[in-house]
């Protein structure tokens, strides 16, 4: 196999790696400040990508400049969610917060399911065949805008986090919420921005993956099942372990795709998973164990 | 006493009902409603009594559709000693995922997510691996009518088979519930910390949970690979079937005796009920699932036992003052 084809399958690992990133530090956020597993990621991360599918052939915006659009709505649809369907049961037992967002996954599925069918829809934009040279390889132009899209937006909620006022908020109730609680912030609002923050992520990574992915009511559940390894791989809650380990197991993926074809180059991912189970299981950047 | 009573009573109502009721849509929705309280007990064995929460117990089910299948098909060997293959295939599974797992405490989230993880591999696998038949599954050769071979011409004997596994894995977990064994598994869910403060090793009393859930997930896998006649990837493995086997015993309550069976019959009769009103729309019914799950955890957080046990404990402590 000659040295082209591998670099340029490490490239393409590498842009998907983005947006798999993007996906589980979404579900990572929700999960590292509420401790709740948002089993909804999907069903979120599809209804962005319908938007994106219908913006783009009804009003002829273009994927990447319909964010200005998509990303202020998928933060308020993730806070009014946060509000109406998680607050209630925050309290509650873990199987009910993760049976809550099942049924919300459930619901919105299906819904998409009844009004847009299953049959899976393809956008083509002018750019779609487009590739940049990089040294040896050639890059397809939207993967890039993807990938480049991912890194900016992970840039941003990182200094968000450590940089505004709100950012160290949803950091604090996420450490403690009682002790945040009495320093005068307000948690239930803090919670619901971050489940906002969180729905923002993983519409985007959607909206930007349209241009080179099937848009169908299941899309959501092939990226979150590996979304949820990742973050697994990473730690869970752990803001750069799901960066890396996002980008490790898109890598991983790619390169499988080289020796096994078909799906069989998930497994690749999955030895990856085991493996680190076993050397260490709170995950590669976990602080704690969980 | 009554509870015993109450007990035959209902296996009494069961058993009769194929002999009064005629109609195979009547006799199939019991099948199935029997079916998910049997797979939906194995669950609650490792999920409800041991409280580790499992999401991915389509690991074991898959694992016992496929040898069931797969020493018939490939061997012969009738299924009724395939299903015991893999439940025992489904076992050492266990264990090993167990003591991957539990080696390090992995609980929680975190634990359920490792489940889901290890279920997958085995779909990828299974979709990938031509000798199991790839991606298109298995498809359970017909012979007719032929009860050694676990087929049978009728499915009013399929009823009876799954109403038996469904009272022997009854009776099985009650003995369980009043045993050394789920005394420590029930300490272990209140409180590991001071469980094993007591001298109970949580690691051994959790992958025993495990194993025993995996061995009646696994049985519940074969009697649907001969049901109907077929298994694939997605029915065996995937997520979806997970889900499907945590619903029921969560919805009636986990962790008790009666959960699995309360929670099977309220679903079965509630996607009966919502599949007639809304045949036109795909999806429709299971959005309606979807909503109704979500008001259910809001109002019955402890699942339909938990709700009707605190009535009674209400109407007891009433009773007393």
């Amino acid at each position: 196999m000659s040295a082209d084809v591998v670099l340029s399958s490490l490239a393409n690992g590498v842009m998907l790696g983005g947006l798999y990133a993007l996906v589980a530090l979404g579900l990572t956020l929700i999960f590292g400040v509420m401790k709740v597993i948002n089993f909804a990621h999907g069903s979120l991360m599809m209804l962005a990508m319908y938007a994106t599918f219908w913006l783009a052939t009804r009003a002829g915006l273009d994927p990447y400049l319909s964010l200005v659009v998509t990303l202020p709505v998928a933060f308020a649809f993730g806070y009014a969610i946060q509000r109406a369907v998680i607050a209630p049961v925050l309290r509650a037992p873990e199987h009910n917060q993760l049976l809550m967002t099942l049924g919300l996954a459930l619901f919105l599925d299906n819904l998409a399911l009844v009004v847009f069918r299953a049959d899976p829809r393809t956008l083509l934009v002018a750019y779609s065949q487009t590739t940049v040279p990089l040294g040896p390889v050639r890059l397809n132009l939207p993967r890039l805008l993807a990938f480049a899209g991912a890194l900016l937006i992970s840039g941003l909620l990182w200094l968000f986090l450590q940089r505004t006022t709100l950012g160290r908020a949803l950091r604090a109730s996420a450490e403690e919420r009682d002790g945040a609680a009495l320093c005068g912030i307000p948690v239930g609002r803090v919670y619901a921005v971050a489940f906002g923050v969180g729905t923002a992520c993983v519409a985007a990574a959607g909206a930007m993956a349209v241009p080179f992915f099937y848009v169908s009511p299941e899309v959501g559940n092939t990226f979150v099942i590996t979304a949820f390894v990742v973050v697994v791989l990473g730690g869970l809650g752990s803001f750069p372990g799901a960066l890396v380990g996002g980008l490790l197991v898109g890598v991983v993926e790619s390169l499988g795709g080289l020796y096994f074809h078909g799906s069989l180059a998930q497994i690749g991912i999955f030895a990856l998973f085991v493996a680190v189970l076993l050397i260490r299981p709170a995950g590669l950047l976990g602080a704690r164990h969980a | 006493m009554r509870r015993r009573a109450a007990g035959l009573g209902l296996l009494a109502a069961a058993a009769a009902v194929p002999l009064v009721v005629r109609s195979e849509y009547v006799i199939g929705t019991l099948t199935l409603m029997c079916f998910f309280a049997f797979v939906g007990q194995g669950w609650n064995i490792l999920g409800g009594y041991a409280g580790q929460f499992s999401f991915g117990h389509a690991l074991f089910f898959g694992i016992g559709a496929y040898t069931s299948s797969l020493c018939f098909l490939k061997a012969g060997l009738t299924p009724w000693v395939g299903m015991w293959l893999g439940a025992a295939a489904a076992v050492l599974v266990g264990l090993v995922t167990g003591h991957l797992s539990f080696r390090y405490g992995l609980r929680g989230a975190y634990f359920a997510l490792v489940m889901l993880a290890f279920a997958e591999i085995f779909r990828v696998a299974a979709t990938n691996w031509d000798y199991v038949g790839g991606s298109f599954g298995i498809l359970v050769p017909l012979q007719g009518h032929a009860p050694r071979l676990f087929q049978f011409g009728d499915k009013r004997y399929f009823y009876y088979v799954i109403l038996a596994m469904l009272l022997a894995v009854t009776w099985a977990v009650a003995r369980l519930e009043r045993s050394r064994l789920g005394y420590q598994m029930i300490a272990i869910r209140e409180n590991e910390a001071a469980a094993d403060a007591l001298g109970i090793n949580p690691y051994r009393v959790k992958l025993a949970a495990m194993a025993l859930s995996a061995a009646v997930t696994a049985l519940g896998g074969a009697f649907y690979a001969q049901y109907f006649s077929y298994v694939d990837p997605t029915i065996g493995f995937g997520p979806g079937n997970s889900i499907e086997i945590l619903l029921r015993p969560i919805i009636g309550g986990a962790g008790t005796l009666w959960g699995p069976l309360l929670g099977a019959v309220l679903l079965g009769l509630l996607g009966e009920s919502t599949r007639g009103l809304v045949k036109s729309y795909a999806g429709l019914h299971l959005m309606l699932y979807g909503a109704i799950l979500m008001a259910a955890v809001v109002f019955l957080p402890r699942g339909v036992m938990g709700a009707l046990r605190s009535l009674g404990g209400g109407a007891a402590e009433r009773a007393r003052a």
